[in-house]
């Protein structure tokens, strides 16, 4: 199954939006720290894309992502 | 017996006999449709399905060992299957004890109390939060013991288990706190079951008590945190031992 950019994004910031922060503030370039996502809120996402797109982000993957495009970059990447 | 909830399940390890048993009788009557997880005892695990389902309860057998990495998606996938909804209350009460001094103790006798009463609680709490996490709901109540807390010679494995089990609870409750779940767990001292059937009357001189305690009594705390009316109670230990850690 291929999914796109677009449904990746669209999955993304509704997640990221029940945790909290206004979907409007939710663009590519925020941070996970100005939105006040923490690592726990990672985690979670990780459980939805998971179960979405089968795409398996361990602990030590989500590490490295700082903003929201990031997330978005490597979920669409390893669904490909 | 009050409303089916049917926003979620409750599972119990180990619940064939002793203070499993009394703990899924006493979930049951919360309205949570209940796991009965046993090992090798069906014919137990079944009269205790039974005894559930003649007060107009709901409840499964579910074998599995709790030392099999396999077990808990099989087990978490059968109930989330048959009652359509996700497990909310986890009851993590298998356990073994295999008694010797530290000096003549086996790598065995260490290694499978440590498996199935510390790493199984921590394999089926990372599985069942998935979900919980997910419904910003949920209750984990994991089963110590006293000897977690006070030293009892012949038991370094068991009391490293419970210790570690204690340690373990009071982490994963401050990690997951703000997802609306709870994680405590009660540490039962000197309770009426097979598994103290061979424990020394002299332990019960030391019991302020002076006597021993009943599944039942244990069952109750455990269903009290398992409870909505629990939910600012998390990371806590509730020593149910007639005063034998005070």
């Amino acid at each position: 199954m291929s999914v796109t950019t677009e449904q990746v994004e669209s999955r993304v910031v509704e997640t990221l939006a029940s945790f909290g922060p206004d979907a409007s503030q939710i663009t590519r370039s925020a941070t996970f720290e100005e939105l006040d996502i923490d690592s726990l809120d990672l985690v979670e996402l990780a459980q939805v894309v998971e179960e979405d797109y089968g795409v398996v982000l361990k602990g030590e993957d989500m590490k490295e992502l700082k903003t929201v495009g990031d997330a978005i970059d490597l979920i669409v990447e390893r669904a490909g | 017996m009050p409303e089916p909830r049917n926003d979620g399940c409750a599972l119990v390890t180990g619940a064939s006999r002793g203070i499993g048993a009394a703990i899924a009788r006493a979930i049951a009557q919360d309205g949570w449709a209940v796991g009965v997880n046993f090992r090798s005892d069906q014919t137990a695990a079944e009269a205790v399905v039974h005894e559930i389902e003649s007060t107009g309860g709901r409840a499964l057998a579910l074998q599995g060992d709790v030392t099999d990495p396999t077990t808990p998606d099989r087990v978490f996938e059968t109930l989330e299957s048959t009652y359509g909804c996700p497990v909310l209350v986890l009851v993590n009460n298998a356990g073994v004890s295999v008694d010797d001094l530290t000096p003549s103790m086996s790598d065995d006798a260490w290694n499978a109390v440590i498996d199935t009463d510390l790493s199984a609680a921590f394999r089926f709490t990372r599985r069942a939060l998935k979900p919980m996490m997910r419904a910003r709901s949920g209750r984990i109540v994991n089963v110590s013991s006293v000897v977690g807390l006070r030293a009892n010679p012949g038991q370094a494995n068991y009391a490293a288990a419970k210790a570690g089990l204690i340690a373990f609870t009071r982490t994963a409750a401050i990690e997951v706190a703000r997802r609306g779940i709870t994680i405590n767990a009660v540490a039962p001292g000197w309770i009426d079951t097979d598994m103290t059937a061979d424990v020394s009357g002299e332990l019960l001189a030391q019991v302020p008590a002076r006597r021993a305690g009943t599944p039942e009594e244990v069952a109750a705390c455990v269903r009290f945190l398992a409870s909505d009316e629990a939910g600012y109670v998390t990371g806590a230990v509730l020593s149910v031992d007639g005063g034998l850690a005070a």
